[in-house]
């Protein structure tokens, strides 16, 4: 993670500040940063995103081709997390510097997204047990403000939302061998339902009180923090993995009061998300605003 | 010439519509991004990039001069076909190079010494031209984090039709088409050439005439980079509220 450089004082100020529930910057134990979200950047993806949670900044592009599944799961697509660092967050991250991170992110979205509840693999499905589709899904990490795991599962929801995959339109057999034919129209597509896909939550525990949407400041005064996985499903929100972070400890009731903040920050977080997403996508033709992009 | 396609119609026009000599459009940010000292965002045509810079801040072990250390990184989803690694393949490392040559040569080194300047570069999109677009976001960067200069040091691409003519900034599909390419880094008020590479093969008559026009196209670009950061300056100065400053 990003370095920080934190007197003892100054953890003691980020310490009473949670006690009294009135953060540094003005938020309670409950309140996320502003973000800004937008879709549809990258035009050589299938899909693309970009997260803003306040200085954090995540850039998300879906990239699509067509595999053969899994054997054991032959009426499964397949689904592929990358994370880069980009040495753009810090100079840490020259080289191979960032790798670990990189790779616990990429373990926590395997394990939220690894149940066939909380992403339904069979909609990538076009042959049974010879083809179907794999996405690989490549977050770019820009800057880091805190609080990665949320705004990386936030960016990665959206794009799937913005991936456009293209409809198959015929199958030719011949000797075994199956061949596709793929629609040139670049509006005959099929898009991806996000409903049950996992959202990520960063519950940190700071002295005896846990909140959310940790700034980089607060990660630093923090021993431990857990990493909450919720999935909706018929509008009731689910676990769908948890882990722990942070090197520290935790009492088990502490971690029943990250549980159910995370569970019910995770089913606000997506409810918003939703809206959000659906709102833009009704905006067509002159509603449609300009990709901003990096330039506003 | 052995070029598989006429890059240029009977009428005149590109592929895109483009006269010869005309750029792609440029939108270019200063200040992207608040954790590092200098940061910048480019568009040129569809070729997007983002560039930070960090410094100067101590150097790793003893050295007396100064040092300018480059990271050129390409997203995996920047190409139409996904790219396997960000950085570390050859191409990243050659134009690492060619950045670090580039901006050696604009950098006022001996006012930074035993000092490290760190430039980070990211190619958000690819669509030809990466170098060149690449090399502008750092010169735009090195600006805001306040590095001194001796001036702007500005890229542009050139390559020649079939009918040899020349063409100005050239995007990823009439790279691929066979073209020549040719990029030269440039300091244009003092009309130096800081960096030249040439791919493919071509005649050495029409050279002159090729370089001749990438500079023209360097020229334009410094122009419309100077605005950019004109208007840059203009806004945080306003934000200051200029007549309290000193």
């Amino acid at each position: 993670m990003a370095y920080v450089a934190l007197s003892e004082a100054e953890k003691t100020y980020i310490l009473h500040g949670v006690e009294d529930d009135f953060r540094c910057d003005g938020r309670s134990r409950r309140d996320y940063r502003p973000m800004d979200l937008e879709t549809g950047l990258v035009s050589n993806a299938s899909g693309s995103a970009r997260l803003r949670l306040a200085n954090t900044d995540i850039l998300v592009g879906v990239k699509t081709e067509i595999d053969v599944p899994n054997p054991l799961t032959p009426e499964f697509g397949k689904l592929e997390f990358f994370v880069d660092c980009s040495a753009n967050a810090t100079p840490e991250f020259e080289g191979r510097g960032g790798s670990d991170l990189a790779q616990e992110l990429i373990l926590s979205l395997q394990n939220a997204y690894e149940s066939p509840l909380a992403f339904n693999y069979r909609t990538l499905c076009l042959i049974p047990g010879q083809q179907c589709w794999k996405l690989y899904i490549d977050i770019l990490i820009l800057e880091c403000g805190g609080n990665l795991h949320d705004a990386v599962s936030l960016a990665a929801k959206a794009a799937l939302f913005n991936t456009k995959l293209p409809r198959v339109t015929a199958t030719m057999l011949d000797a075994g061998i199956t061949d596709l034919i793929i629609s040139d129209n670049p509006y005959d597509c099929t898009r991806i339902g996000i409903e049950t896909v996992p959202l990520l939550v960063t519950v940190c525990k700071i002295g005896d009180y846990v909140l959310v949407d940790p700034s980089a400041e607060e990660e630093v005064c923090s021993t431990v923090s857990m990493v909450v996985s919720v999935s909706m499903r018929n509008g009731q929100a689910f676990l769908s993995g948890t882990h722990l972070t942070g090197g520290g400890a935790m009492h088990r009731d502490t971690m029943r009061n990250c549980l159910e903040l995370g569970l019910a920050i995770g089913e606000h977080l997506d409810r918003l998300l939703t809206k959000m997403l659906n709102l833009e996508q009704q905006r067509v033709g002159l509603k449609r605003p300009q990709i901003v992009g990096f330039l506003k | 010439m052995s070029g598989k396609y006429d890059l240029l119609s009977e009428q005149g026009l590109r592929l895109d519509g483009r006269r010869p000599h005309e750029l792609r459009r440029i939108k270019c940010k200063l200040g992207v991004f608040e954790q590092p000292d200098g940061s910048a965002y480019m568009e040129q045509g569809n070729t997007k990039v983002l560039a930070a810079v960090y410094g100067p801040h101590q150097a790793k072990g003893n050295q007396t001069e100064s040092v300018i250390n480059c990271q050129y990184s390409q997203a995996t989803f920047s190409t139409a076909e996904r790219k396997n690694r960000p950085r570390g393949d050859r191409k990243s490392l050659e134009f690492k190079l060619y950045l670090q040559q580039a901006l050696s040569a604009a950098i006022k080194s001996e006012l930074y010494p035993r000092s490290q300047i760190d430039i980070y570069v990211e190619v958000l999109q690819d669509d030809g031209a990466n170098y060149a677009v690449a090399l502008n976001a750092a010169t735009l960067a090195l600006i805001d984090a306040g590095i001194c200069l001796n001036e702007f040091i500005v890229a542009c691409t050139a390559s020649l039709s079939k009918s040899n003519i020349p063409l100005t900034d050239i995007s990823q599909f009439e790279e691929v088409s066979g073209g020549p390419k040719l990029t030269v880094a440039a300091l244009p008020t003092a009309e130096k050439i800081a960096f030249l590479e040439m791919s493919e093969r071509f005649h050495i008559d029409h050279l002159e005439t090729v370089i001749e026009t990438a500079m023209a196209g360097c020229r334009e670009i410094r122009d419309i980079l100077e605005a950019a950061v004109k208007e840059h300056l203009l806004h945080m100065g306003s934000a200051s509220d200029f007549a309290k400053v000193g």
